[in-house]
C-alpha cells in the first residue's frame, strides 16, 4: 500500500527491478529470464510459507486439539504422515505442489485444488470489477488534477486520494453498507446473487464460475442485472483504494510530459490546452501504470479477501477466513500459496506487457 | 538545476548566530520541526492536520485510563451490566456494541494498541531492515544476492497474507494477553524489513562508491566502522519519512488482521479491526455506532500519519516545496524554473 503512496520506495523497486535485467538481448530473451526469475520467487515464497506454518506444530492438532483424546489425535497425525521429519513431509509437499496438489482440507475433507477452482473465479471477478473501477475513477480524475495542477481542485482531489488511502477496504465496504443498504436501501449488500440467481447459475453447463460471463452465456438478462447489482458495492469499496493509487500516478507523469518540449510546440501550434492533456500527454504517461499494475493487483487480492468478507461474497478470500476461524490451516496453506503464485504470475505477465509496449524496460 | 538549500533561506530565521550566518539551535533542526518551519500554504495546512490528528491518538493513548470512562473489558459497573447495542446517548456517549462493550472506551484504548503496536513494529524492522541493508549492500558478495533474492519475493506477497502467516507461526492463531500484541507487532515486523533493507541497500552501494568512503578505506578504518561511522548516518537521511508510510500501513494490517479474527481478544486489550469484525452483522440491522467509530478512528490515525508523512516527503523534495519567494513575487519564472526541472529529471531517467 505504501509503495503506492511514497515516491522514495517506488524508486528503490525499480532500481532493483533494474539490477536483474540482463544487459542486451530482445524481447524474448527478456521474457524468458524474467520468467526464470519466477521460479525462485516462488519457490522461496512456498519455503517460507510451509515451515512458518509448521512451527508452532502439526495442523490436526491446531485444529482438532482438544476435541480428540491424545491417543485418537496420535492416530490421526500418523495417519496423516504429520509424525514423519519435517524435511520428509517438506519435500512431499513440493513435490505434491508440483503435480497441483495442495492437500486435502482438514475441516470438510475437500481436496484443496477443488476448493481453488471453485471459488478462485469469484475472486478473480471481483478484483476485474475493482479494477474498472478504479480505472474509471483513478485516470480521469488524475488528469483533471494535472490540468489544474496545484490549484483548488488538485488540493481536492489530493486530500481524497490520501483519505482513500486511509480507509481500510473493510471499513469503507460496511459504510457502503449502511449507506446503500440500510438507510438507502437500493442495492443489494451481500453475496454474489439473490438466491434464484445463484440457483439458475448452479444450474449452468460447464460453468467458468465468472457469473457476469455465465449470464451472458445464458443470455439472461434479469441474471445479468442482478449480477451486476451485487458487483457494486464490493467492487466501489476495493476499487476506490487503488482509484486514488492511480490517481497519483497519472497526475505526477502527466505533469512530468506536460513540461516536455514536444507539448510546448503542440501549445505553440495552437492546439488547445484540453486536447494537449487527453491526446498528447496522456499516453506515456500511461506505461508507469502499467508497470504499477501489477503491484496494485497483488494488493487487491489481499483487499479481496477482507472485502470478500465484507461482503459475503463467495470467493478464495470469503473462503480463507472461514478456514482461518476454523483453523483448517492445510487449507489456510494451501490458498496463501496459491496467492503467492499468482501474484508472481501477474507481476510477470505486468512486466512483459510493459516490455512490448515501452522497448526502454527490456534494454 | 537550482536547488536552493533550504537552511540558509528560510526567512523567519530567528536563532540567526549575531554575524548573520544560518545557525540553527538543534530543536530547529528536528525532522518535523524543521519542515514545519519551512512549510507555507496547503503544505503548512496538511503537515499541522496530521501532527494534530496524531497528537490527538498519542494522547488518547497515553492518557486512556483517564480519559476512557470504562475499562476496555468492562461489561458493566457495580449497578449492574451496561446492556447490549445501546445506542449513542446518556452514559454511554457513543453507545454500546453487541457484546455490552462501552464504544467510547474501546476506542480510546484501541489508540494504545495501535501505537505500541506500531512503535514495536516498526523499531524492529527498522532495526533488522537497516542492518541487513548495511551488511548486504557494503559486503556484496554472494551474501547480497540470497538477502535481495529473499527480500525481493517477501516484498512482492500481499503484506496482509504474510502477516497472517506469521501470526499463526508466532501464535499458532492463538492470542494470549502478551501474544496478541506482540504476534501482531512481530508479524508486522517482517513484513516491513524488505521495505528499509531495499532502501538501505541502495544508499549503500552508492555511498560506497563516494570518495569519503575510499579516503576511510586508505585511512585504514575497518569495515564495521566504515559501515556504522560513514555509511550509516548518510544513508539513513530518508528512513523518517519510510518510517511514517510504514507507521500508517502497520495500523492497516493491524486492523486487517483483527477484522479476519486473528486480533486480540477483547478481553486482553482493545483492538480497532477486531471492533470492526464484531460489528459486521450489526451493519444490516441498522445499529451504525459499533461500526462508524472504531472505524473512524483508523481513518484519522492513518490519515494524520499519512499527512505528515506526505508533507515530509514534499518538503524534502525541493521540486515539490511551495517556497515563500514564488509565492510573493515572480511566480511564473519560479514555475519555469520547476518545470524546467522536472524536464532534466525526466530525461535524466
Amino acid at each position: 500500500m505504501s509503495a503506492a503512496i511514497s515516491e522514495p520506495e517506488a524508486e528503490a523497486a525499480e532500481t532493483s527491478v533494474a539490477v536483474k535485467k540482463p544487459a542486451g538481448g530482445g524481447l524474448g530473451r527478456y521474457v524468458l529470464v524474467r520468467f526464470l526469475l519466477i521460479i525462485p520467487t516462488i519457490f522461496i515464497l512456498t519455503t517460507l510459507v510451509f515451515f512458518l506454518m509448521r512451527i508452532t506444530g502439526d495442523p490436526i492438532t491446531a485444529s482438532m486439539g482438544g476435541r480428540l483424546t491424545e491417543a485418537q489425535l496420535a492416530e490421526r497425525i500418523q495417519a496423516a504422515g504429520y509424525d514423519r521429519p519435517l524435511l520428509v513431509q517438506y519435500f512431499e509437499y513440493m513435490g505434491n505442489l508440483l503435480k497441483g496438489d495442495f492437500g486435502t482440507a482438514i475441516s470438510d475433507g475437500q481436496p484443496v485444488s477443488s476448493i481453488l477452482l471453485n471459488y478462485g473465479a469469484a475472486t478473480v471477478e471481483l478484483v476485474f470489477y475493482a479494477l474498472i473501477v478504479a480505472l474509471i475513477l483513478g485516470i480521469p480524475l488524475g488528469m483533471l488534477a494535472a490540468y489544474h495542477r496545484d490549484k483548488a481542485p488538485d488540493a481536492a482531489l489530493r486530500i481524497l486520494a490520501i483519505l482513500g488511502y486511509a480507509t481500510p477496504v473493510f471499513f469503507a465496504g460496511m459504510i457502503l453498507k449502511l449507506i446503500f443498504g440500510v438507510f438507502l436501501p437500493i442495492l443489494p449488500i451481500a453475496g454474489r446473487g439473490t438466491t434464484q440467481t445463484e440457483y439458475i447459475m448452479s444450474g449452468v453447463v460447464s460453468p467458468t464460475q465468472i457469473y457476469l460471463i455465465d449470464a451472458i452465456r445464458i443470455g439472461n438478462f434479469e441474471v445479468l442485472g442482478d449480477v451486476l447489482a451485487h458487483a457494486v458495492l464490493p467492487a466501489v469499496a476495493l476499487g476506490v483504494l487503488t482509484a486514488g493509487v492511480f490517481l497519483r500516478l497519472v497526475r505526477t507523469n502527466l505533469i512530468g510530459t506536460l513540461g516536455q518540449q514536444y507539448i510546448d510546440s503542440g501549445r505553440s501550434r495552437g492546439i488547445s490546452e484540453y486536447r494537449l492533456v487527453t491526446k498528447h500527454a496522456y499516453r506515456p504517461a500511461l506505461i508507469p501504470i502499467i508497470t504499477v499494475m501489477g503491484m496494485q493487483i497483488a494488493l487487491m487480492l489481499a483487499g479481496a479477501v477482507l472485502t470478500e468478507t465484507t461482503f459475503g461474497w463467495q470467493g478464495l478470500g470469503f473462503k480463507l477466513a472461514e478456514y482461518l476461524t476454523a483453523r483448517d490451516f492445510v487449507a489456510v496453506q494451501g490458498i496463501v500459496v496459491f496467492l503467492a503464485v499468482i501474484v508472481a504470475l501477474t507481476n510477470f505477465l505486468v512486466d512483459v506487457i510493459a516490455a512490448f509496449i515501452d522497448p526502454r524496460v527490456r534494454y | 538545476m537550482s536547488t536552493p538549500d533550504n537552511t540558509t533561506q528560510a526567512p523567519d530565521n530567528t536563532s540567526q548566530t549575531p554575524d548573520g550566518k544560518a545557525k540553527k539551535s538543534w530543536f530547529s533542526r528536528l525532522p518535523i520541526v524543521s519542515h514545519l518551519r519551512q512549510s507555507v500554504g496547503l503544505q503548512r495546512g496538511m503537515l499541522i492536520t496530521g501532527l494534530i490528528l496524531c497528537g490527538i491518538v498519542l494522547i488518547c493513548a497515553i492518557f486512556a485510563p483517564l480519559i476512557a470512562p470504562y475499562g476496555f473489558n468492562q461489561l458493566g459497573t457495580s449497578e449492574g451490566n451496561f446492556g447490549s447495542k445501546l445506542p449513542p446517548g446518556g452514559t454511554h456517549i457513543w453507545g454500546t456494541t453487541v457484546g455490552g462493550y462501552d464504544v467510547f472506551s474501546r476506542v480510546v484504548w484501541g489508540a494504545q494498541t495501535a501505537v505500541s503496536v506500531i512503535i514495536v513494529a516498526v523499531i524492529m524492522s527498522i532495526f533488522a531492515g537497516v542492518i541487513l541493508g548495511l551488511i548486504s549492500g557494503y559486503l556484496g558478495g554472494w551474501l547480497d544476492r540470497i538477502l535481495v533474492v529473499i527480500a525481493d519475493a517477501v516484498y512482492a506477497f500481499p503484506t496482509l497474507l504474510l502477516a497472517l502467516v506469521m501470526s499463526i507461526a508466532i501464535s499458532g492463531g492463538q492470542s494470549s494477553a502478551w501474544g496478541g500484541i506482540a504476534a501482531a507487532a512481530f508479524s508486522i515486523t517482517v513484513v516491513f524489513i524488505p521495505q528499509y533493507f531495499r532502501v538501505v541497500r541502495a544508499e549503500t552501494l552508492r555511498l560506497k562508491a563516494e570518495p569519503f568512503v575510499e579516503s576511510a578505506i586508505v585511512l585504514g578504518a575497518s569495515k564495521t566502522r566504515i559501515i556504522s561511522k560513514h555509511i550509516f548516518r548518510n544513508a539513513t537521511r530518508t528512513l523518517p519519512l519510510i518510517f511514517t508510510l510504514n507507521s500508517s500501513e502497520a495500523i492497516l494490517t493491524l486492523a486487517g488482521l483483527g477484522f479476519l479474527g486473528f486480533g486480540i481478544e477483547p478481553t486482553s486489550a482493545s483492538e480497532w479491526g477486531y471492533d470492526l469484525n464484531k460489528a459486521l452483522p450489526d451493519v444490516t440491522s441498522g445499529v451504525w455506532w459499533t461500526s462508524v467509530f472504531p472505524g473512524l478512528a483508523i481513518v484519522l490515525t492513518v490519515l494524520g500519519i499519512t499527512l505528515v508523512g506526505e508533507s515530509m516527503n514534499d518538503l524534502n523534495d525541493p521540486r515539490l516545496r511551495v517556497r515563500r519567494k514564488a509565492k510573493t513575487k515572480g511566480a511564473k519564472a519560479a514555475k519555469a524554473v520547476t518545470s524546467s526541472s522536472d524536464n532534466e529529471t525526466a530525461e535524466a531517467k
